[in-house]
């Protein structure tokens, strides 16, 4: 798996334990992911302590325009490492 | 000998389940202690004792559900001389279709003493520590563990995951495929199965705003708030903060709503049997979306005294715990006055419908870039539309637009509110 793959599963596996109702299956991941998965601003931030930990880069809240798609925020990730 | 009997959180509920004991006969309880936790349409709400005693015995089960005012367990108060320690009783032998029913919980939350906090601060951490472990299969008791995702399957398809034996998961636990299961043996029985949990709870909804609409004329206000200052403000503060620690700016304008009710009491309280009680206090509720579908309202106590780093803080512990479960039972009973917000990625404006026996309810649209004239430029601003439903019988219009400049005002100011 490369790293594109890896932290797709990472970031899915994350938004499921926040949404375990959430068709991630189903995301285009050139969409926002919030509006598509019915994120409210409490669960983003959940997402986004939880990414934090797990890859160590926390992403800032004048970056949250960066990473409104799942493709986003994948590179967003990846750029920053 | 005080009887502890099935609680109601409100005047749409009919019985709720015993999911769990807290405490066996014999333990000593104090006020505030949690001694069970209850499985409503609404979720799993923990039930708090409102005296100091001995749990003599318990009458129910786990499993078990019981109509509100069932009795559930006895308990030996150790106080027997005190009034207040009729509260339960009181409580549970109002019919749950009777209007006072919430606000005999609500006075019976004010009359709670300080202790409480302090008594409960334990319990609060226990239910902070579960939050953090919720990506864990859930350990229900000793026999039965479930997997998030199967518990919002079982909700969905209204299988009582209890009934089940044990499931194909890890250490027995079950999962999707269990509930599954379960579903396709019972569709393949004759007979009917009772409505979902989703289905009771918009039939809970349906009750209630249908009675809010027929009973209380509402009237409508709506203003444009500049959030700009406000934004700026929460940058600054959350620039180098964890997510976790950050502050949503709708935190900022709750607070703002809650010390502008301070001075407008004829939106915050009560209206029973033709008559308008106005609280003391603002036990601030905001309409939580529910991931099973439907809503519930959790009260954020004493929200005028709040900072809105503390308020944050309750919001974001109340929103995880309404999904989760965990919510207590003064939690979801006392809201003198409700906040919905239909977030960030919803729509501009939300009128709303009061929920009684309260009359007022504030709606906030998703905050939204817009031109806006300032000093005689136009200039792109990000303004939230905040509406009021309020309450005919109790104020007119001119207080109501009072209100929401007051609301408007505090919010370009907002470091005074932090």
């Amino acid at each position: 798996m490369n790293n594109k793959q890896t932290l797709k599963a990472v970031i899915t596996r994350l938004i499921l334990d926040i949404a375990p109702e959430a068709d991630i299956e189903s995301l285009d991941p050139r969409e926002d992911l919030r509006e598509e998965l019915d994120l409210d601003s409490i669960d983003f931030m959940k997402l986004l302590e939880a990414l934090a930990l797990e890859t160590g880069i926390t992403i800032s809240e004048s970056d949250y325009d960066q990473v409104n798609t799942l493709e986003s925020m994948i590179a967003y990730i990846e750029s920053k490492k | 000998m005080k009887t502890l009997t099935m609680p109601s959180f409100g005047s749409d509920m009919a019985t709720g389940t015993l999911a769990q004991w807290h405490v066996k006969a014999g333990d000593t309880v104090s006020k505030g202690d949690i001694v069970a936790t209850i499985e409503t349409m609404k979720g799993l709400i923990d039930m708090e004792v409102f005296d100091d005693g001995v749990i003599e015995s318990l009458s129910a089960s786990e499993g078990q559900e019981l109509d509100i005012g069932a009795p559930i367990a006895q308990l030996r108060s150790l106080n027997e001389n005190d009034e207040s320690t009729n509260i339960v009783e009181k409580q549970s032998s109002v019919k749950s279709e009777d209007p006072k029913t919430n606000i005999n919980t609500v006075s019976q939350n004010k009359a709670l003493p300080n202790e409480q906090e302090k008594n409960t601060k334990n319990q609060r951490v226990e239910a902070d520590s579960k939050l953090s472990q919720q990506n864990e299969i859930r350990k229900r008791d000793k026999f039965l563990a479930i997997s998030p995702a199967a518990r919002k399957r079982a909700a969905d398809l209204g299988v009582n995951w209890r009934q089940l034996s044990h499931g194909n998961g890890p250490e027995g636990a079950i999962i999707l495929q269990d509930i599954d299961d379960a579903f396709n043996m019972a569709a393949e029985s004759p007979t009917k199965s009772k409505p979902t949990p989703a289905e009771m709870m918009r039939q809970a909804i349906a009750t209630n705003v249908s009675r809010s609409k027929r009973e209380i004329p509402h009237y409508y206000l709506q203003l444009d708030v500049l959030l700009d200052n406000a934004l700026d403000c929460l940058s600054v503060h959350n620039a180098n903060l964890s997510p976790s620690k950050r502050i949503l700016v709708n935190a900022m304008i709750y607070s703002a709503i809650a010390r502008a009710l301070e001075d407008f009491p004829a939106f915050n309280g009560f209206y029973i049997d033709g008559q308008y009680q106005p609280s003391e206090t603002v036990h601030l509720g905001h309409a939580i979306s529910l991931r099973t579908g439907g809503i519930m309202i959790a009260a954020i106590r004493d929200a005028q005294s709040l900072g809105v780093i503390e308020l944050m803080d309750k919001l974001r512990d109340q929103v995880a715990r309404a999904r989760e479960g965990g919510l207590r039972m003064s939690e979801v009973t006392q809201a003198s006055v409700t906040i919905s917000s239909i977030g960030d990625r919803g729509a501009d404006s939300m009128q709303s419908i009061i929920f009684p026996p309260q009359v007022a309810i504030f709606g906030l649209g998703r905050p939204r870039k817009m031109p806006w004239i300032i000093q005689n430029a136009i200039v792109a601003a990000t303004v939230v539309s905040i509406s009021l439903a309020a309450d005919h019988r109790v104020s007119d219009g001119h207080s109501g637009a009072r209100l929401l400049n007051k609301i408007n005002k505090l919010l370009q100011t907002p470091e005074k509110l932090l």
